[in-house]
């Protein structure tokens, strides 16, 4: 539990930042805060109130949430192989529930099999913060001023680059990544046809095409190296995507 | 044709959830398909590099203070700014130049 508080202040920051997006999709803070308590996922809540700012169909939205999440699915697998072999369901789903960069962090950095006990209290101080975060963030868009609900608005991509930048900076193969994505981005939402489709609908697509392309023109070598950096220590910092 | 809120919640939260217990659930070897790791170790980067721009110029009430911010964030994050600082770096920029940008 211990572990889990600055985990949970960290938490605090990002998921206010990301109650801002929430309430311009329309999301009140009781609703934010259950999105929060029940997502705990960073890009994954995001690329949904995308969705929900878009009146996507639930399809694109489970689509839309998929993508965005996928490598918590990569996380898990790794996860899976410390738990003790005859650990109950109740209790994988449990420590399922609440896979993030930062508990997936700490849990798999220690020795040996992970005893639930140890997730359980990080869990217990680290969902709470993310929950009522979104839900503050919320409440102040409602009330600040449209010049500060502005300058918020751009906390979280902040955050964003934070995370995406530092990498970029030691791979080359993630920089001219990061590149190619900002221009079809761009491109996608100027294009004729391509820009009449929803936001989050060409977030999917761009995500799955450009991370297909990548992986086919730029495999990873290790397969078992993977899981350790998609948890790099900059990121597990204060990340909560 | 409106769709409810709660329902998208829902939507999100049990997709959320099944991808994160899937594997702790049903898989107990280690995944070796190289491209399938490849694939998913790319993903983070791409969803939010296309989710931040062009998106951060539109979150704005002025396009140029959100290029702005853009600019600030990915130098700031370059010379080694945590989230927290980079965030904020973003913030200010946006909020002292719609100072002059927005009336």
């Amino acid at each position: 539990m211990k572990d889990g508080v600055p985990i949970a202040l960290g938490y605090l920051a990002v998921s206010f930042s990301l109650g801002i997006p929430a309430g311009k999709a329309g999301l009140s803070p009781l609703q934010g805060f259950l999105a929060s308590f029940l997502c705990n996922a960073s890009a994954g809540e995001y690329a949904g109130f995308t969705m929900i700012a878009a009146q996507a169909s639930y399809l694109e939205m489970a689509l839309a949430t998929l993508v965005a999440n996928a490598r918590y699915f990569l996380m898990s697998c790794a996860e899976s192989q410390r738990l003790a072999p005859d650990l109950r369901l109740r209790h994988r789903l449990l420590i399922g529930f609440d896979i993030t960069d930062e508990i997936f962090g700490i849990s798999i950095a220690r020795e040996g099999d992970i005893p639930p006990l140890y997730v359980y209290g990080a869990m217990a101080v680290a969902i709470p913060g993310w929950s009522v975060g979104t839900a503050i963030g919320i409440f102040a868009g409602e009330i600040l001023p449209a010049r500060a609900v502005s300058a918020l608005s751009v906390a979280l991509f902040g955050m964003f680059f934070a995370i995406i930048i530092p990498p970029a900076r030691k791979d080359k193969i993630i920089a001219g990544i990061i590149l190619v994505c900002f221009t079809l981005s761009y491109l996608c939402s100027v294009l004729p046809v391509v820009s009449g489709l929803p936001e989050g609908t060409r977030t999917i697509i761009l995500t799955v095409v450009i991370s297909a392309g990548a992986a086919l023109l730029f495999p990873r070598k290790e397969p078992e190296g993977e899981t350790d950096k998609t948890t790099s220590p900059d990121k597990e910092e204060e990340a909560a995507v | 044709m409106t769709h409810i809120i709660w329902i998208y919640i829902a939507v999100m939260a049990g997709v959320t959830f099944l991808i994160r217990v899937l594997p702790l659930t049903v898989i107990r070897k280690k995944i070796k398909n190289r491209f399938f790791n490849s694939f998913l170790y790319y993903v983070p980067y791409v969803t939010l590099a296309v989710m931040t721009f062009p998106a951060i110029v539109h979150a704005t009430q002025s396009t140029w203070s959100g290029i702005a911010a853009m600019a600030v964030g990915v130098a700031a994050a370059y010379f080694g700014a945590d989230l927290f600082k980079t965030a904020v770096a973003c913030c200010v920029t946006v909020f002292v130049l719609e100072l002059f940008l927005v009336h």
